[in-house]
């Protein structure tokens, strides 16, 4: 995972140098490890820059508020710093339907209007996405029936790297 | 996770779990009200009646603030200038409402009791914004979360409720809800003021002698003396009632620490709390106001999931 993750790094490197007008944005609940760990790599790679780094919650903005058997319980948004014609880019760790990139677009206007934004996906899941939603930036690319669920666990939450297929 | 209740209807009937997700729900909408587009599209297809059998201005603008905050649409319905007037029974005046498609309800009531009675004929959530001299949960619940914040918890605070507690639902809720969270509770007011046995029923500490409750305290919610609810009078005027039991400057500044101060509005200045007091730097009453509307929101998309399911048994 580490490798693939230095490798996402690079290719954001390729695209925005030295981060001056572009800023990270990881979606909660759990794409922000991937984005803490990003940040992380991306700081090393590219010491005495300094890279704007947020979180945020879709909870309020998804589609499914009266279809979901269980209540969602929000998780913590902070995005201290304008975005407002900053180049975004969006960090989640499993693309599947796009539902949820949809509500995280709709939840970032809320915070200004940037300039572009770019979507930056550990796994994607092909041939599963019921909008017209693709990933610039992918790590693995991964088939897997729509009954199976892919969950990728993280060191800092779950106590080892690995992405799991669960039936 | 979800409320283990379908309408919030009273303190009395939540469970510690179900306040700590309310504030972990308000943690979040709290962020929400600081971004530059303070509105959310959550319950954007519902619709919420505020019903107010009784006068209020923070309670109403708070929880309509907070429907539209959440996307939600709103209409507003006050006793005076409606069909009440002519006889029309509750029942019917909400049912009414109702058959127009609304989702939730918001009532305060002047009689004790009153949402619960719509909660057994009515099929969609209530929430209780004051019924008579019962309970008025999402205060207790706005005043909890502005001690969290201002303390850092609740668990193991001193409160001293002070004042009118005979006639204040916002006393019954507070203790209800600090008792809950693990904080230790005194009233403090006169004799009069004070129902008998309160020590024995709700497990807080009486005392009549408003120094003695200051000193022991971290935080004073000083409630509001309410005439309008006071057939007989039950002390011998305002002034008395102020020099025994108002909080000034001069009295704080006496105390061996610096205590905060809390109000649910609306002050009688000079009467319970003087300006001096209110006004000060230890006085949290403008933050309780602004974590209302916080709370009220995590209230209603809360309870919003629990009229999904209503309708899945109702269908």
């Amino acid at each position: 995972m580490a490798i693939t993750i230095d490798r996402l790094c690079h290719q954001l490197i390729e695209n925005h140098l030295q981060f001056e007008n572009t800023v990270l944005i990881g979606l909660q609940p759990r794409g922000i490890y991937l984005s803490g760990r990003m940040h992380q790599t991306l700081m090393k790679l590219l010491p005495n820059t300094h890279i704007d780094y947020g979180k945020l919650d879709i909870t309020f903005y998804r589609d499914d508020f009266n279809q979901s058997k269980t209540l969602h319980v929000p998780s913590e948004t902070s995005i201290d710093f304008s975005i407002e014609n900053k180049k975004v880019v969006l960090i989640d760790d499993v693309l599947y339907t796009g539902r949820t990139i949809r509500s995280a677009l709709d939840a970032m206007l809320d915070f200004g209007r940037p300039s572009s934004v770019e979507l930056l996906t550990l796994i994607d899941r092909r041939f599963s996405r019921q909008l017209p939603i693709q990933p610039d930036y992918t790590g693995r690319t991964i088939d897997a029936l729509i009954s199976q669920k892919v969950r990728v666990l993280w060191q800092e939450r779950d106590g080892k790297d690995e992405v799991v297929l669960i039936d | 996770m979800s409320l283990s209740v379908k309408h919030l209807l009273g303190i009395r009937d939540l469970q510690r779990q179900d306040i700590e997700l309310i504030f972990k729900t308000a943690d979040q909408f709290k962020e929400v009200l600081q971004r530059p587009i303070k509105k959310v599209p959550t319950l954007r297809d519902t619709t919420i009646v505020n019903l107010f059998f009784e006068n209020s201005t923070r309670t109403r603008i708070s929880f309509e603030l907070a429907e539209k905050r959440l996307g939600a649409d709103t209409i507003n319905f006050s006793a005076s200038g409606s069909s009440v007037s002519k006889g029309e029974t509750l029942i019917d005046t909400v049912n009414n409402i109702l058959s127009m498609k609304v989702d939730m309800v918001v009532m305060r009531h002047s009689a004790t009791g009153a949402p619960h009675f719509l909660a057994r004929h009515i099929n969609v959530p209530i929430l209780n914004a004051g019924d008579g001299i019962n309970e008025h949960p999402t205060q207790a619940l706005l005043d909890s979360f502005s001690i969290r914040e201002k303390l850092g918890g609740v668990e193991g605070k001193k409160i001293a409720i002070c004042g009118d507690v005979m006639h204040s639902r916002v006393a019954l809720s507070n203790i209800y809800c600090l008792k809950k969270l693990g904080a230790e509770v005194t009233v403090v007011g006169p004799p009069t003021l004070i129902p008998k046995y309160m020590a024995e029923a709700l497990g807080v500490n009486v005392t009549y002698n408003l120094r003695e409750a200051l000193e022991w305290c971290d935080v004073a919610n000083v409630l509001r003396i309410q005439l309008e609810r006071q057939n007989t009078p039950l002390f011998s005027s305002l002034r008395e009632y102020s020099l025994a039991y108002g909080i000034n400057r001069e009295l704080l500044d006496s105390l061996n620490k610096e205590i905060v101060i809390m109000h649910p509005g609306p002050i009688n200045r000079g009467v319970e709390l003087n300006s001096d007091a209110a006004d000060s730097k230890q006085s949290i009453i403008l933050n309780q106001v602004e974590n209302g509307v916080a709370i009220r929101m995590a209230a209603l998309y809360l309870l919003a999931g629990e009229r999904k399911k209503m309708l899945e048994t109702e269908n």
